[in-house]
């Protein structure tokens, strides 16, 4: 048997550290409802969702209370819309949209992910509609995800597409204005997307994987940063491995976890998905965990460096914890879900700068940042061109999810509640990039030897 | 299936009867008991095993979620496999 001192070090992981599974994502290929008659499309998509998907609500709930783990959030990702709705004669696609959010609702599914297009090398007829339709999509849906992915390491930048992405979180802000422009917290655009990614606002089913597959996120800041509070004055060397240790358990569990939804389920298991998701609950935080390793305040000097180290500790103990590992895998860093990094962002020491640079060692990339309401579309597209340049040199997964929050400016903060927290407006740059991105056209595929 | 049954809270008369008890009117046959008192807080973690004849999981839950409230100590049954994956490789 299991002695007293596991037992009790499992129980307070859940209890008072925040252990949780944060998500069991179904994805679900939708390319076998493509009709060339929307609505017909539409019909076939929401029949299929609500079939495959009716007991992923209920099955998550049995699992937790069972295993006495929490399973916090059970999500839907799709085949990018862009590609399904491409087929039809449709000329917007807000009534996808809304077939989701409604096929959302009516499986008890908080979010659902694939309102997508990936357009990394260049547009077709349902990647332009379904960009333009995001901004509509987003204000008049509350459950529907987006992601456009703008950039890859095989296809360079596409800087049409980072324009008008721009201009698309610009609309998309305007358009959810009275919501302190939430319809952006929903909208992430990507660099090297991944086709298995659980975590939302970015799931997409991609196009290789199967018919139905079911993907798990697992969690936990605060079990690392209370495992590295019993390694204090250690070497790093140490504390990699206290986080390598930790890093195993909690995968263990998100194993197990994925293994018994997959066979009541009756649906595959894909992956696990490595994340450290911070949430805003008090000490479930990345930021806390690089201040215990001895930085006075997340965004100082050494910032990136722990993070570095954070990253790979937490990718080397969950690979083996886990028969498949894919998705995201590796510390979030979103400002608004972050208490730790949300005290860094209000006190100055966590600038955007510093972001960018802690986004070259560790997944995902700019989340959840408000910048304030008046700032160009230019400048957000520069900013997606940067983010994307690192993923597309660096060969990993970058991503945008900034929010400029139309009527606020620096010094204000916005409330998202829930899940999303709450973040003061961060300052950007106010010299124009605009000269730069009107200019248009692709940034090539960089050359993968001759490595500086 | 067996399952992890676990006590913690402040040492009373009874918690052993009472928790024991409920396993025993569901017939939900007990493996192994240990218990000690770990910083101040009484814990006691018992091995638990459902056999055709038991009564359905959840309902031993509730029944045991009941008792929790009643005499005032956390009890906790989570599924043995949840242990062995977090702790065994």
């Amino acid at each position: 048997m299991i002695n007293t001192r596991e037992i009790v070090e499992t129980i307070k992981m859940i209890s008072d550290e925040h252990l949780d599974v944060r998500t069991i994502t179904m994805g679900i290929s939708l390319l076998d409802c493509i009709d060339s008659h929307a609505e017909k499309a539409c019909e076939k998509i929401y029949e299929k969702i609500t079939r495959l998907a009716k007991d992923l609500v209920k099955t998550g709930e049995d699992i937790s209370r069972q295993y006495g783990i929490p399973i916090i959030n059970k999500r839907i990702s799709v085949t990018p819309i862009s590609i399904i709705a491409g087929a039809s004669d449709a000329d917007n696609y807000v009534m996808f949209a809304k077939t989701l959010d409604r096929a959302a609702k009516d499986t008890g599914v908080n979010f659902i992910g694939g309102f997508s297009a990936l357009v990394q090398k260049g547009f077709t007829k349902g990647d332009r509609i379904l960009i333009e339709s995001i901004p509509e999509a987003l204000a008049q849906t509350e459950r529907v995800c987006s992601s456009v992915c703008v950039a890859t390491t095989k296809a360079g930048i596409n800087m049409n597409a980072v324009k008008l992405m721009g201009e698309t979180i610009k609309k998309t802000a305007e358009l959810t204005a009275d919501n302190d422009s939430f319809g952006c917290a929903k909208l992430v655009v990507f660099s090297n997307a991944v086709e298995d990614n659980p975590f939302m606002a970015g799931a997409f089913h991609g196009v290789g994987e199967g018919d139905c597959v079911i993907n798990v996120g697992v969690s936990g800041p605060c079990v690392v940063k209370s495992a590295l509070e019993k390694a204090t004055g250690k070497d790093l060397g140490t504390v990699a491995e206290t986080i390598k240790k930790t890093a195993f358990k909690i995968t263990r569990m998100g194993q197990l976890v994925a293994q018994e939804a997959s066979k009541r389920l009756g649906v595959p298991f894909g992956i696990v998905d490595l994340s450290l998701a911070p949430t805003p609950e008090v000490g479930d935080s990345v930021a806390y965990i690089l201040e215990a390793m001895g930085l006075e305040k997340c965004g100082t000097h050494g910032t990136t460096a722990a993070l570095a180290l954070l990253n790979d500790a937490v990718k080397k103990g969950g690979v083996m914890a886990s028969s498949y590992v894919g998705g995201l895998s590796g510390a979030f860093i979103p400002v608004s879900e972050d208490a730790g990094m949300i005290a860094a962002a209000e006190c100055g020491t966590l600038t955007l700068d510093k972001l960018e640079a802690m986004t070259c060692v560790c997944s995902v990339g700019l989340d959840m940042i408000a910048v304030p309401g008046d700032t160009p579309a230019e400048t957000i597209s520069a900013i997606i061109a940067d983010e994307s340049a690192i993923g597309m040199i660096n060969q990993k997964t970058t991503a945008v999810r900034i929010i400029p929050v139309i009527g606020k400016t620096v010094g204000e903060s916005v409330e998202f509640g829930g899940l999303l927290g709450y973040a003061p407006i961060m300052p950007v740059h106010k010299e124009s990039s605009a000269e730069f991105i009107h200019r248009g056209g692709r940034i090539p595929a960089p050359i993968h030897s001759l490595k500086n | 299936m067996k399952a992890v049954v676990s006590v913690m809270g402040v040492d009373r008369t009874g918690i052993i009867a009472k928790v024991s008890g409920c396993l025993y009117k569901h017939s939900v046959n007990i493996l192994d008991i240990n218990q000690t008192i770990m910083q101040n807080i009484f814990t006691m973690v018992m091995l638990v095993e459902f056999s055709k004849d038991s009564k359905d999981y959840n309902l031993v839950m509730n029944e045991l979620d009941k008792i929790s409230k009643e005499i005032g100590v956390e009890i906790r049954m989570q599924n043995e496999d949840i242990f062995n994956s977090m702790h065994r490789i």
